[in-house]
């Protein structure tokens, strides 16, 4: 197939002049463009994967070629498995608080930067500061912050005594915070660009009419705000429920199992206990939440967007 | 009037609030032990500098420096050069072949990496590149390039064919039209796609860590990792590590944050 469409765009008319209806019409490029980034994407990208798809149906460990086919066996055990059925319990809960929090703190930031203040562009700087520094030293500071010690950190801030890393009840929202925290200015900039986009005189239409500021903000903002909208929960979303780096950090999956996500459990399955085929099933579940929630997403929120 | 300053108001105390932890992070550095035991929320006084030297060698940031910077400017100028080529032929061509060839590249956007975390573990390996900067080079080119693609070609289809169709007829190859004439329209994107990207490779640490760990080509985050472990109680120098690994990174952006926070917002605009 490949061959065929080569040859035939391949003698490049490269040169030779050609008109439609007075308009140019260069031929498409030769696909050797193409082909150096799709060598390295198969090599990088869809070969690990299909093996890895190939891998959760087997017994691997890892090591030498010994292994066998198990059928579904991986995922009865990860039926059974009760740290891995609360990582996904877990994982869940995480990205639903992210998702909420980290947009609606964003949301509130951009409404609030949006306005014609003095101070705004260093505002939009210092929110959006954390999102460029690597979430592992975010969450080294976060640990510290989170200290149980009453007269340091948060508790010392706020005259409280949480644990909040150690206790198991408040663990997993204490690491929602982190990342809220370091992502909040993210989607507040994607909100931004949003309400840049929405027409001065549809406010002054709707102000003419009567409206106030929250008819405004309900009626003519936040419907040409949806493509904003449908970006930033799929941008949450896909990095809440992959999120490694600031559990690793932070509390490594303690206390106990309370903060243990999929991309924690599957990390220890292969790195830890050799378990190489468990844990490239686990990453196929992973794998299927995250392009679930894609298609879902990406179709259910298209629909509703609106242009100006 | 009044109630845009009233909103300026609110909105500098929430920066304050915000800027907590940052405080937090740059006072306890520079502090000793003794300030730091004394009283964990006070202004250093007087400051001590002591950590930072420590922390510097200590956790090989030096080295770290190169490693990272390497490893990120030469993954950024192959994505760019992979992924403007290809995604110039996938926005120009028009056969059925060459849509679903795009849909293919889009497909990594959304597959997570850790499906295929252990095959590739294992290629890496027997092509001799783990813990080398050739081979963390190859894994962000090809684990980056949908992205890539996929920013390049919906910038590629909005821009008139006429500009390399006019270059073509004056005898050019599209080997030259491409590089003289469509890539440097291209900037706008090409800024998008670099800021993101190097954000992106600059910071990843899960790859890094399984890959260089111990190979002495650690990039920034796996050093202070690994710092942070060997000094976990001396909070001190913990932070000074910390400020030290992410000072570069910072630095860039607040030279060029305008730049960085517009390719962040724009990028995105599927």
């Amino acid at each position: 197939m490949t061959l065929l469409t080569a040859r035939r765009t391949r003698p490049a008319h490269a040169g030779r002049r050609r008109r439609f209806g007075g308009r140019f019409n260069p031929e498409t490029p030769p696909w050797l463009f193409a082909a150096p980034a799709l060598v390295v994407y198969a090599l990088v990208v869809l070969y690990p994967a299909v093996s890895g798809v190939v891998y959760a149906f087997t017994d691997w460990s890892g090591i030498g070629q010994d292994m066998s086919f198990v059928g579904l066996a991986n995922f009865r055990t990860l039926l059974a498995d009760e740290q891995a059925m609360g990582s996904i319990g877990n994982t869940l809960l995480l990205t639903v608080a992210i998702v909420v929090v980290q947009n609606g703190v964003g949301l509130l930031l951009a409404l609030g930067v949006h306005a014609r203040l003095k101070s705004r562009a260093l505002l939009r700087v210092v929110f959006f500061s954390p999102v460029v520094v690597s979430p592992v030293m975010v969450a080294f500071l976060w640990k510290y912050i989170y200290n149980p010690d009453p007269s340091a950190g948060l508790n010392g801030l706020l005259g409280l005594r949480v644990d909040w890393l150690g206790d198991p009840s408040v663990a997993l929202w204490s690491i929602a915070g982190m990342v809220v925290w370091q992502y909040a200015g993210y989607s507040m900039v994607i909100f931004l660009a949003g309400l840049e986009g929405v027409p001065r005189e549809l406010h002054e239409a709707a102000m003419i009419d009567g409206a106030g500021t929250f008819q405004r903000f309900r009626y003519v903002t936040w419907p040409l705000l949806a493509p904003a909208v449908t970006i930033n929960l799929m941008l949450s979303t896909i990095g809440g429920l992959k999120l490694f780096d600031q559990v690793f950090a932070a509390t490594n999956g303690g206390p106990g199992y309370a903060t243990e996500t999929l991309s924690t459990v599957l990390y220890k399955q292969a790195f830890v206990f050799g378990k190489f085929g468990y844990s490239t099933a686990i990453a196929l579940v992973l794998a299927l939440f995250v392009a679930a929630v894609s298609l879902v997403q990406v179709y259910y929120l298209r629909g509703r967007e609106v242009s100006a | 009037m009044r109630r845009t300053f009233l909103l300026e108001i609110v909105m500098i105390a929430v920066a304050v609030a915000f800027l907590f932890p940052v405080y937090t992070l740059v006072s306890l550095s520079l502090k000793d032990p003794g300030q730091i035991a004394q009283s964990p929320l006070a202004p250093p006084n007087p400051p001590t500098f002591g950590n930072f030297t420590t922390a510097w060698s200590a956790a090989a940031l030096g080295p770290s420096l190169v490693n990272s910077t390497v490893i990120t400017v030469v993954s950024l100028v192959a994505l760019i050069a992979l992924g403007s080529f290809a995604a110039y032929f996938l926005a120009r061509v028009r056969s059925r072949l060459g849509y679903g060839l795009y849909i293919l590249f889009l497909l990594g956007i959304v597959l997570p990496f850790q499906l295929g975390m252990i095959p590739l573990y294992e290629l890496v390996t027997d092509l001799g590149l783990i813990g080398t900067h050739a081979g963390m080079i190859l894994f962000y080119t090809g684990i980056q390039l949908p992205f890539t693609v996929f920013l390049y070609t919906g910038f590629i289809r909005a821009l008139p064919r006429e500009y390399a169709g006019a270059a073509q007829i004056d005898g050019a190859s599209h080997l030259t039209a491409f590089t003289r004439v469509v890539f440097p329209l291209l900037r706008p994107i090409t800024g998008t796609v670099l800021i993101l990207n190097a954000v992106f490779i600059w910071n990843d640490f899960f790859t890094p860590l399984v890959y260089l760990g111990g190979s002495g080509y650690e990039t920034i985050p796996v050093s202070v990792f690994a710092y942070v472990g060997q000094y976990v109680s001396q909070h001190g120098l913990v932070f000074a590590g910390l400020v030290l690994g992410a000072l570069p990174i910072v630095v860039v952006f607040l030279a060029l944050q305008r730049y960085v926070i517009k390719g962040f917002s724009s990028g995105l605009k599927g």
